[in-house]
């Protein structure tokens, strides 16, 4: 592909490995070196056992798992809320001109709105328990779902649509059965963007408005010094989100293939 | 299929839009203040958001300005971004060029990528406190793996026969790097920043709002704890206009820095 030769297979391996030494090296030598304390740099190792240990002892009212639960609880909420409104939304918008004049400018405006500062008024209309968080965790993924899906419509093959219409099919069924299976590809790129931000938006909402889930431990870790439970904390959170991401990919493989078949 | 353009022109696209946002304040304006079908307390009338700017640029409010706010918020944004862009850019780029730094690199980002930048605060709250640095390092962090994956994609991207050529006609060394690689990869190391100044925002807001003395986040905390909704809309408002100028920043740069692409 490159001008650059590709490595072989051993060669590879060796330096992966050696790049993944070098990254816990770097890190346990920084810490043992004594140039701070060992609380504020613990050791890979004292990390990796206080992961386990917060997932049978209970750190601020509940194990790591029981956390990530109800974190994972509210990010369902937000994120299936967005997934619901977004994509109807980015339909319509994709098959009514005069609706995306009219609401395009508004979004396009109200998206430079970092998503996280939405909090305050989050936490005024719906209080900090659920619904604040999961306002945030939908502002946060709402966006791509509306681009994706209006993008796919757009894109969608003239052809299609004509044939459609010669047909007789009615707004509504252009919409469900030439626009929306058209779409599905770009639709579920969107969700991938989206749940990824949706998770980056439920920690926000978590570290600051939040008083259990998975941010809200990293945040009592902080109050008290204790570096090695916000990193066990931010280890949580990189699984998770790596397995939202993970499954949505294999999703979007499996569906790519089956519509490659398909042709 | 090439996508049917509705033959409307620019003007009056423009004056949808206009007419559109025009519409949307008076409806603003009917809803809190005539009919009063949105209670005052959950959100403010557009009297109320004036009065509140007002205050804020003349008196001040959470100790300081307006402007105080507004700069200081960029300021950290621009210094987290431009350490990203001279950190990550070269990295990226070096990753494309040579298999080895990739394979070699590579383990720490697939360790690191995963967690989103706002899991960072805290960890760097209690690395540096609550002042600037800390937030600076997040914001760096945050625009720092979008801006190493698309040098990365944008030297990747370059067709081999391109550094053939300029090898045999005996370029090499930095003048590969500066006639060929960097011009290259210049369109997507350009998509890569726009999605690092996106998330450098959203970074700062986080962080501010989690604890901060001046800057936008910090009013938008000090309005979330005064139940102060006119404020809050300032604040979110100044958020948005500090990331829409920052966004048409790059946007300008990006036009005089590839006058050969057009978008």
């Amino acid at each position: 592909m490159n001008a650059q030769k590709a490595l072989t297979r051993r060669e590879w391996l060796f330096l992966t490995c050696a790049g993944a030494v070098a990254f816990f090296g770097i890190w346990a030598l920084a810490s043992l070196a004594g140039l701070t304390s060992r609380q504020f740099l613990p050791p890979p190792w004292t990390v990796a056992e206080k992961f386990v240990e917060l997932t049978y002892q209970p750190f601020s009212g509940a194990t790591l798992q029981k956390h990530l639960l109800s974190s994972f609880a509210r990010f369902g909420m937000g994120f299936a809320l967005a997934v619901i409104i977004g994509v109807p939304m980015g339909l319509l918008l994709g098959w009514f001109r005069w609706a995306d004049a009219i609401v395009s400018p508004l979004f396009d405006a109200l998206r430079f709105v970092a998503p996280i500062a939405w909090v305050p008024f989050a936490a005024l209309w719906f209080g900090t328990g659920i619904g604040g968080p999961v306002l945030i965790i939908f502002t946060g993924a709402f966006p791509p779902c509306v681009i994706n899906a209006h993008r796919g419509a757009r894109y969608v093959d003239r052809t299609l649509i004509e044939a459609a219409q010669t047909l007789g099919a009615r707004h509504w069924q252009i919409i469900t059965e030439v626009l929306l299976p058209a779409s599905v590809p770009s639709i579920v790129a969107g969700l991938r963007v989206s749940a990824g931000l949706g998770w980056q938006s439920l920690v926000g909402a978590e570290l600051i408005v939040a008083s259990s889930g998975i941010g809200y431990v990293l945040v009592k870790g902080q109050a008290s010094i204790s570096t090695s439970i916000v990193m066990s904390g931010m280890i949580a959170i990189g699984i998770v989100g790596f397995a939202i991401d993970a499954l949505l990919r294999r999703m979007e493989v499996r569906l790519r293939r089956r519509r490659g078949d398909a042709r | 299929m090439a996508r049917i353009r509705n033959g409307r022109s620019e003007p009056s696209r423009l004056a949808v839009r206009g007419l559109t946002l025009v519409g949307v304040i008076l409806l603003w304006y009917v809803a809190t203040s005539v009919t009063q079908t949105i209670p005052p307390v959950y959100f403010p009338t557009p009297a109320e958001v004036l009065q509140a700017l007002r205050q804020i640029s003349l008196q001040g409010y959470a100790d300081g300005r307006l402007q105080q706010h507004f700069f200081h918020s960029c300021w950290l944004v621009l210094l987290g971004f431009a350490a990203a862009v001279v950190i990550g850019v070269p990295l990226g780029m070096l990753m494309g060029w040579s298999r080895r730094a990739e394979a070699f690199i590579n383990p720490t980002f697939l360790l690191l990528r995963p967690i989103p930048p706002l899991a960072w605060i805290p960890l760097a709250i209690v690395w540096l406190g609550l002042g600037d640095a800390a937030k600076v390092l997040v914001i760096w962090f945050a625009a720092f793996v979008p801006a190493v994956i698309n040098s990365y994609a944008g030297v990747r991207s370059i067709e081999p026969y391109l550094i053939e050529a300029a090898r045999s006609l005996g370029v090499r060394g930095p003048m590969l790097v500066r006639e060929v690689l960097f011009p290259g990869a210049l369109p997507l190391i350009f998509t890569g920043l726009r999605l690092s100044l996106q998330a450098c925002w959203t970074t700062l807001v986080a962080g501010e709002l989690i604890g901060a003395i001046v800057g936008l986040g910090h009013v938008l905390y000090q309005a979330g704890l005064d139940l102060f909704p006119a404020m809050i809309v300032v604040g979110m408002i100044g958020v948005a206009i500090g990331g829409g100028l920052m966004t048409a920043a790059l946007g300008w740069l990006e036009t005089r820095a590839m006058p050969w692409h057009r978008r």
